[in-house]
């Protein structure tokens, strides 16, 4: 699948945004703290930012409002109805811990699982695609929730070591949900292996009982909207590099960060490696993000033959 | 509204004839001309005369060669088979690209099971396309909307044309009678008996969409073998046993100085 950046910018910047906003509101730390005065107006520009990259892919956006109409079916239409309504909860407790230095227990309690929903939103509309046998899984929904909690753990520490200067045991927890997430995305991504899941040449033509099927002649000469959007695939050796790449920016460096940090803690070395994990698992949490779709094969490749469509 | 209706009263859809179908393409113009001027907005061409042409089709006619596995090879002919397949929306019962559509600009009729796009409501996100496993979607670059085949819901109903032409387009334009039009629900229709007279399948009933349209398989042929004169086709599993006189020397000839040249190689 083509990655647009509108999509790869959306999903990681607001995943970030809704776990900052979830662990903020479930009262780990002192709302009257300028770390989570700092956290909800982050965690609210995340979520905003998300919110409008993803609508520059619309091809006719002046149409964006009735997504909110389709929720009975539709995980995008869900996921923009949750998306809204998660503002209102999380603006109240911003409003509070920023000018009040207070917070309202169950309110924090909703917000979080709001947030959490829409995560739950985006991942499915990706993980209920039968097309694409990658996504296909329970294991897509599972690691979009363990990162965003990841992502947001991570952040929050920054924010913590920054205002407060040391931000305690935190590292050690951001360190567990992050192996525990990468633990997830570990098992997503042998599911490559399955390449189009049940779906093949032969049953996409019908031929199977005639024998091997291969494409003789495409139906149109140049790129369509179809191989465009559909057929973006990354050579394989680029794909493993990458993979590498973003197991060492977003696993192993803020990982290795995290525990020094944690070993370390009230130093000024401790808050650099704060921010040193949270820049890298962010720019990796990119790369892992755009990996997601250019790994991604879509059943109507089979149409073109498969392969065919690397050239394309 | 896009959750879809339990049951419709018709399925009109299409079958489509592998056997007959000699890949000219002209329902896949027809299409693009009605289409660019009936429902909706015009079908649009990115650089239709520049140097990477592209545009949105609603229809598309794809070539594929099958070579059965244990085929028989005789002289230079293989038994394997060309089959161009032409298609287009199939108009399924569990269409995904309707349900996973925000805006409710993708429906599914209850009266006779067409799967549309209401374009003033489309906000072109495109995951209907993603949904659709038959590549039925296409974007329009130039309006902004998704695209796909109406089944010419403006001509069958259409009072002011002949009865004649009440058809899809494509299904009126096909020179070889290879694309058939009808209620697909109703058994008694010459379409359902068609499909059950040559056994239609559904394409990839493994994505769970369950597909109006049906297509119907290449008809059986006979083998090489059995079509060549009997006596002949006893020898001619291997080329060289049929070469004699002056073919059988150049290839012995040659096959001698091939494999010399492999020893001085290797
Ligand atoms: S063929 Fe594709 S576009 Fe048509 S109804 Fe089925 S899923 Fe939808
Ligand atoms: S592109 Fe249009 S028709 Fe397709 S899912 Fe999006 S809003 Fe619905």
């Amino acid at each position: 699948m083509h990655p647009a950046y509108s999509v790869i910018v959306f999903t990681t910047f607001s995943g970030t945004g809704y776990g900052l906003a979830a662990l903020l509101g479930l009262g780990f730390i002192d709302p009257s703290m300028m770390s989570v005065k700092a956290g909800y107006f982050l965690a609210l520009a995340l979520i905003s930012i998300g919110l409008l990259s993803s609508t520059l892919h619309l091809a006719n956006p002046k149409n964006a409002i009735r997504a909110f109409s389709q929720w009975r079916s539709s995980w995008l239409s869900r996921e923009g109805v949750l998306a809204i309504l998660t503002y209102v909860p999380i603006t109240i407790l911003a409003f509070l811990s920023i000018f009040m230095d207070s917070s309202i227990g169950w309110l924090g309690i909703v917000a979080a699982v709001l947030a959490m929903l829409t995560v739950f939103s985006t991942s499915m509309i990706y993980g209920s695609l039968r097309t694409i046998s990658l996504w296909n899984t329970w294991l897509t929904p599972a690691s979009y929730l363990a990162f965003s909690i990841a992502s947001g753990a991570v952040v929050l520490n920054v924010l913590v070591a920054v205002f407060e200067g040391n931000s305690g045991n935190i590292p050690q927890y951001a360190l567990l949900v992050l192996v525990a997430a990468w633990l997830i995305k570990w098992f997503w991504n042998r599911r490559q292996s399955e390449g189009y899941g049940k779906s093949s040449m032969e049953t996409a033509t019908g031929l199977g009982h005639l024998g091997k099927v291969r494409l003789l002649e495409r139906p149109h000469m140049m790129a369509n909207y179809l191989t465009r959007e559909m057929g973006f695939r990354v050579a394989r050796k680029h794909a493993s590099m990458l993979w590498n790449i973003t197991i060492v920016l977003a696993l192993i460096i803020p990982a290795v960060s995290l525990a020094l940090a944690f070993a370390m803690q009230g130093s000024m070395t401790a808050v650099l490696l704060s921010v040193i994990a949270a820049l890298c698992h962010l720019i990796g949490m990119l790369v892992e993000r755009w990996l997601f779709f250019a790994k991604a094969k879509h059943a109507v490749s089979l149409y073109y033959g498969d392969e065919a469509l690397d050239a394309a | 509204m896009t959750s879809l209706p339990a049951t419709t009263n018709k399925k009109l859809g299409l079958v489509i004839d592998l056997d007959t179908c000699v890949g000219c393409h002209a329902c896949v113009i027809a299409c693009k001309e009605w289409n660019t001027g009936g429902y909706g907005n015009a079908l649009s061409d990115q650089q239709p005369y520049g140097a990477n042409p592209s545009g949105s089709f609603l229809n598309r006619i794809h070539t594929f060669e099958v070579v059965p596995e244990d085929g028989q090879v005789i002289d230079q002919s293989t038994e394997a088979r060309v089959v161009h397949f032409p298609k287009s929306c199939l108009h399924c019962e569990d269409a995904p690209c309707v349900t996973v559509c925000p805006t409710g600009a993708s429906y599914k009729r209850q009266e006779d099971g067409i799967v549309l796009v209401d374009e003033n409501k489309c906000m072109g996100c495109g995951l209907c396309a993603w949904s659709c496993a038959y590549g039925a979607r296409e974007m329009d670059l130039a309006a902004g909307v998704m695209k796909k085949c109406t089944l010419c819901v403006d001509r069958i109903y259409n009072d002011s044309l002949l009865e004649i032409d009440r058809i899809p387009s494509c299904v009126r334009t096909c020179p070889a009678g290879a694309r058939h039009f009808g209620d697909l629900g109703d058994p008694n229709s010459d379409i359902s008996k068609l499909v059950e007279e040559r056994g239609g399948f559904d394409l990839m009933p493994e994505q769970g969409n369950s597909p109006t349209n049906k297509y119907l398989p290449p008809r059986n042929r006979e083998s090489l073998a059995a079509t060549l004169p009997q006596d002949e086709a006893e020898t001619t599993k291997d080329i060289t046993k049929t070469a004699d006189g002056f073919f059988g020397w150049v290839d012995k000839t040659l096959t001698k100085l091939g494999s010399e040249n492999n020893q001085g190689e290797s």
